[in-house]
């Protein structure tokens, strides 16, 4: 490959155009003075003032990450455990439906997985009662299950890359099975568990589909406040409130991904010295 | 080296303290009660009969769970066999269209030097973590008649074009192509993430083996590096074709009324028209579509587990 290869490069920047212009001009919009949303009317912050104000949007957003913040922490912890069953674990009584399980809700259609969650929650009202009225628990009864799997597979290929036998090792050199969870198999996918947690934070905080089916009266979530906003059309708030999420997330991405290289760094030159030395 | 740890020791004492039971058992109770079982569910409903009850239907009547009569409906009524033509035609093209732009940009990213392309690959992926909903709603803007991207799109099209056919401005929005193109949108990191994991592990000493025997870039291209990365482009035109063929809020948003999408369809049958046993039919009959490429994307991840944890390290 001695020639610059010219074709791949441009694609690559018609590719990032193709990203980036329709996210920047939605934020150049957002300071826009006009109320016709596509018609460039002068600089102005009112946009902002008017959606910081807003207390609907205010009470949508806490309900929201208050959403995202339980249903990633109990998506985490089950799809930990579905990874480490996957990785470690090779013959178990319905291996291969747990396989499949953990692999369909990653690229089932939103809308069936929707509509399927909620005649699950009318039916268990029906029968047992339970829960008498849908919103905030069956919305993040939805979320977990369907974040979890996503967990699932970034622990799973992070367990199938560390190797195993580090973990026969120590229980050779004496660990007890508590330990040896506690200081390789927990140490090891950690930065994965990390990661499975903002996944399945963010995807929560995103849904729309989902939450629109299995949400009920006064649980309003921020992407169902905004989805029956733009329904109706381009607005120069949602461009606002767009801007704020775009930039918050980038820097939320930037910073973790900045983390997470200078973490898996430092454990390379770690593992680097101990070779090293042991030689 | 696979058979050496095969469920060592550490597995075996996690099997004796039961804490394996729970390790698999909690997960799995959790996906059968809440994924398979309203799946059942969602099948047993498409048998049932709409009722004028609340809630709005019964698993009994004349034909208690064998209510063909959806089943028939979606075979004679012509709306559904429009949505999902409608639905797989802009599923295929955006898949198609992804696998064009996105197969460039992933041999692109793994041709660049180091520091760019972790920079590059975090912009690939940032996207991704952005809204969904907000990315479709980027391009109402973008789109509307009066958006400058239409005003220079128009001014470009009636430099090229006879004086008859110009037009004021074009009218993208409500469209198949507007579908098509936030789609395409929407879905190419799913595209690019795939093909790229796949393509940064090919091995170059192969190229310059294929040049040094006088191969044309483009031949080994053709012969060497594509043939390799199948298995990415099966991914990532899986993980492509399959959520876009039910998408909801993209035709919702920048669709039109008169080309009817599948997942619009199951939507409002559910929720405007009140008729759930319809619905369910139509999710079961997307469901038994889209089941062949689903098994085929699960047989691909389940090999490629299989060959990573029997490669060991």
């Amino acid at each position: 490959m001695n020639r610059r290869p010219v074709f791949l490069i441009t694609m690559l920047a018609f590719g990032f155009a193709f990203f980036y212009i329709p996210i920047l001009s939605m934020m150049v919009y957002s300071f826009n003075a006009s109320r016709l949303a596509t018609v460039w009317g002068g600089f102005s912050t009112k946009w902002y003032v008017s959606l910081l104000s807003n207390r609907q949007v205010l009470t949508a957003a806490v309900l929201s990450i208050k959403i995202a913040l339980l249903s990633a922490t109990f998506a985490t912890i089950l799809g930990t455990m579905a990874g480490i069953a996957l990785a470690r674990f090779r013959r178990f009584r319905g291996r291969t439906v747990f396989s499949g399980l953990v692999t369909a809700p990653l690229v089932m259609p939103e809308v069936i997985t929707g509509i399927a969650s909620l005649m699950l929650f009318i039916l268990m009202a029906e029968w047992i009662g339970w829960p008498a009225q849908r919103g905030f628990t069956t919305v993040t009864l939805a979320h977990i299950t369907f974040s979890m799997v996503f967990v699932t597979t970034i622990v799973h290929s992070r367990l199938v890359q560390a190797d195993a036998a580090i973990e026969e090792a120590a229980m050779d050199l004496g660990s007890r099975p508590w330990q040896v969870m506690r200081d390789i198999t927990l140490p090891v996918i950690a930065p994965a568990i990390l990661s499975g947690w903002l996944l399945a934070f963010t995807i929560s905080l995103d849904d729309v589909v989902i939450t629109n089916f299995t949400t009920g009266p006064g649980t309003t979530t921020l992407p169902i406040l905004i989805w029956s906003k733009v329904k109706l059309g381009v607005t120069p708030d949602i461009n606002a409130l767009a801007t704020i999420t775009v930039l918050i997330v980038g820097f939320g991405v930037a910073i973790a991904g900045w983390l997470l290289n200078r973490a898996e760094k430092r454990r390379e030159a770690d593992a680097h010295l101990a070779y090293q030395e042991n030689r | 080296m696979a058979a050496a740890h095969h469920d060592g020791r550490w597995a075996r004492w996690f099997n004796r303290s039961g804490w394996i039971r729970i390790t698999i058992g909690a997960p799995y109770l959790w996906l059968i009660l809440f994924f398979l079982l309203p799946f059942v569910i969602v099948m047993a409903m498409s048998f049932a009969t709409r009722t004028p009850t609340a809630p709005p239907f019964s698993f009994g009547g004349e034909h208690p769970l064998l209510n063909t009569e959806h089943y028939a409906r979606l075979v004679q009524d012509d709306l559904y066999i429009r949505a999902y033509l409608n639905s797989i035609l802009n599923a295929a093209a955006a898949t198609v269209l992804c696998l064009l732009i996105g197969y460039p940009m992933a041999l692109g990213l793994t041709r660049v030097g180091r520091a760019w392309r972790n920079v590059l690959l975090m912009l690939v992926i940032l996207p991704f973590w952005t809204s969904f909903l907000l990315r479709v709603y980027a391009w109402m803007g973008l789109m509307g008649s009066n958006s400058w991207f239409n005003k220079l799109l128009t001014a470009g099209w009636n430099l090229v074009v006879p004086a008859d056919w110009a037009l004021r401005s074009i009218p993208m929005m409500n469209s198949g192509f507007a579908v098509a193109l936030v789609t395409v949108y929407s879905y190419l990191p799913f595209m690019i993430l795939p093909l790229y994991a796949t393509l940064e592990k090919l091995d170059l000493t192969l190229n310059e083996a294929a040049m040094d025997l006088g191969s044309k870039p483009f031949a080994v291209f053709r012969d060497v590096t594509l043939p390799l990365s199948v298995p990415g482009i099966i991914a990532g035109s899986l993980l492509v074709f399959i959520p876009a063929s039910g998408e909801l809020i993209i035709p919702s948003l920048v669709g039109s009324s008169a080309r009817p999408m599948i997942g619009r369809v199951i939507s409002d049958e559910f929720a405007s028209a009140r008729d759930w046993p319809m619905a369910s039919a139509v999710a079961v009959a997307l469901l038994l579509l889209l089941v062949v490429p689903m098994m085929v994307y699960t047989h691909f991840e389940g090999k490629s587990h299989a060959r990573a944890e029997g490669g060991g390290r």
